[in-house]
């Protein structure tokens, strides 16, 4: 395999299981605009146990995951005492607030960064993702999941019926900050360098919206979404250049034609965005869709309870 | 003073977050939807003003001094730029399909306006920072040692005239009843004859307005644009508008010169740094303890987004 698609592989791996840590909060009604804060917290940690102590790869990662779900812990219940556009901005902020405390750290290299001696081969976070997959299609069909189900729908509702709907949603922010902090370990060992800049409000927002564009519904969503937009912009590598030649063909220019800008990658998926939103704003794949793929007619339509 | 001189650049940096804020506590006040494309507006109206000054007006208008107006088509630019967000933002705010997530749309689709303005402007002029022609005389004055710069006081000046304006327009006039009645409650103003879908559009209107005014003093006071330019004032005006309450003018007034201060007053006892810490810190704790702001009532932004 050439080091070209082990590297996507990584990245594609790293990022479902990032948008599943940030699926868990929002499948329970609570978007959280702070994933980069609790990978950047993972990846430290991670690049801080191997640089300093040279301790072996699965402790550190596992060291780095279990204190981003601690944090998610903790912070969730502060966090979760805000509601709407507050837990937003709360989770924001959150992300800004751990971002400027590395910037500030000289344990952490501040903005030099850090690098991080132990390397992680492609495979490992392959592996790392599929379980991380299993476990959350497992979580959704345990009761746990329904109940997570049922607080997203209607809280209140939920709430009368007996149900902790305040556990479930630290539950889901702890587990969801685990595994964003994993992503964060993973990241830290497949690319050897962690900084502070590849941790910004932009990738809060990307994984966001692979989560929200994929569905929130099912475990499919945020696997179809992660993966899809984590492709594209490889698949655009190669298209928009031969669509920009096409287009100069057409237009009669002739000579060389240079690259087109890498933004426009960023433009489509924005695009893509909006038309969503507009066309299906519940997200790519649904429980509907699903069954109607499955050719369960007898609950389609009715969000049934599995 | 040094002390003065810090305040006072603080008051300065303030007066622009101020602005930003103002047109973030508008939306959420008036349609509770936190429109991530207002640092956006911001950058437009800078970049779009620099680059016609820069490569001169159409219409033969370039001049000696064409920055202000090159600038003021950098506003329209903005203004319009905002409305076309509102056709595909808010007219999709109720959705049929009942899913509590349904509050995130126009925020996500906001999200979306973000990437592709601000994408469509570096590949259009580069990524790099640029310099605002702007006044080319030295327009400082000096005032027992402090020294005040002169486009920045008018700057502080109109961001009051703004202020009260927007405050009059509210309270007093037929569209700020109409604007009012909906942060109510949008189906009773509805049946109470408030036309929807020509008060809404007015919102996106005075936020374009806001943001490209608050670009384009920033443009001339500091000299300097950028396509990024719009991330940081964003988020700190964000700031300042939670501090403030969200969906108060009043509240985003304070909140926003609150920040100017802090991140000021940072800069000159703790360094450039720390800044984002005191800004966002002071964000958290105000969330955490007093979440309505200073200002803010309890109602808006609750429940629903």
């Amino acid at each position: 395999m050439s080091g070209y698609w082990a590297g996507i592989l990584t990245i594609l791996a790293i990022n479902i299981i990032f948008a599943y840590g940030i699926f868990l909060p929002v499948a329970t009604g609570q978007l959280n605009l702070g994933g980069a804060g609790f990978q950047a917290i993972g990846a430290y940690g991670a690049a801080f146990l191997s640089a300093s102590f040279g301790l072996p790869v699965p402790v550190t990662i596992g060291v780095g995951m279990l204190v981003a779900g601690i944090t998610g812990y903790l912070i969730a219940f502060p966090l979760l005492r805000t509601r709407g556009v507050y837990l937003v901005l709360a989770t924001f902020a959150f992300a800004e607030v751990v971002a400027g405390l590395i910037l500030n750290s000289d344990t952490f290299g501040g903005a030099m960064g850090l690098s991080v001696p132990a390397f992680i081969d492609w495979h490992v976070a392959v592996i790392a993702a599929t379980v991380v997959t299993v476990f959350i299609f497992y979580l959704m069909s345990t009761r746990f999941g329904l109940t997570m189900r049922a607080a997203h729908d209607d809280e209140v509702v939920t709430d009368l019926m007996g149900v902790n709907v305040r556990g479930v949603q630290v539950a889901a922010f702890a587990i969801g900050g685990a595994l964003a902090g994993l992503a964060g370990g993973l990241y830290a060992h497949s690319f050897n360098f962690v900084e502070i800049q590849s941790f910004n409000a932009l990738v809060s927002i990307y994984v966001l919206l692979y989560v929200l564009l994929g569905g929130t519904q099912t475990a499919w969503g945020p696997l179809a979404g992660a993966t899809f937009f984590t492709l594209l912009p490889e698949a655009l590598r190669t298209i928009l250049p031969a669509l920009k030649n096409s287009v100069y063909w057409l237009a009669g220019v002739e000579g060389p034609v240079s690259a087109p800008d890498d933004s426009w990658r960023f433009v489509i998926l924005g695009a893509l965005t909006i038309a969503m939103m507009v066309l299906r704003p519940e997200g790519l794949i649904t429980r509907t869709l699903i069954e109607r793929i499955g050719f369960r007619k007898a609950n389609a339509g009715k969000g049934a309870v599995a | 003073m040094l002390l003065i001189q810090q305040l006072l650049n603080g008051v300065m940096l303030g007066s622009v977050y101020v602005t930003v804020a103002v047109a973030f506590t508008l939306t959420i006040g008036v349609l509770n939807f936190l429109n991530f494309t207002i640092p956006t507006l911001f950058m437009l109206a800078g970049m779009v003003g620099w680059a016609l000054a820069y490569w001169g007006l159409p219409f033969g208008l370039s001049g000696p001094l064409s920055w202000p107006l090159a600038l003021f088509f950098g506003v329209v630019v903005s203004i319009l730029a905002s409305l076309i967000v509102e056709r595909f933002t808010f007219r999709y705010l109720k959705t049929k399909y009942g899913d509590s997530t349904e509050h995130a749309i126009p925020l996500v689709s906001s999200l979306g306006f973000l990437l592709v303005l601000e994408n469509l402007v570096r590949i259009g002029y580069g990524t790099d920072a640029q310099r605002f022609p702007g006044p080319s005389a030295d327009l400082t004055m000096n005032i027992g040692g402090i020294f005040v710069r002169i486009p920045q006081l008018v700057s502080l000046f109109l961001v009051v005239l703004i202020v009260v304006g927007l405050t009059w327009l509210l309270k007093r006039s037929r569209i700020g009843r109409g604007l009012r009645a909906i942060a109510e409650n949008p189906d009773a103003a509805n049946i109470l004859g408030v036309d929807t879908r020509r008060v809404v559009p007015i919102v996106f209107m005075l936020t374009g307005l806001l943001c490209g005014l608050a670009g384009a003093l920033f443009a001339v006071n500091y000299g300097e644009v950028s396509p990024q330019m719009g991330e940081d004032i964003g988020t700190k005006a964000i700031a300042g508008m939670v501090v403030g309450g969200l969906g108060s003018i009043w509240g985003a007034v304070l909140g926003g010169l609150i920040v100017g201060l802090i991140e000021m007053l940072t800069i000159h006892f703790f360094g450039a740094d720390t800044v984002q810490v005191a800004v966002w810190g002071l964000l958290l704790l105000t969330l955490f303890v007093r979440p309505q702001g200073l200002f803010g009532h309890n109602s808006i932004g609750k429940g629903k987004l």
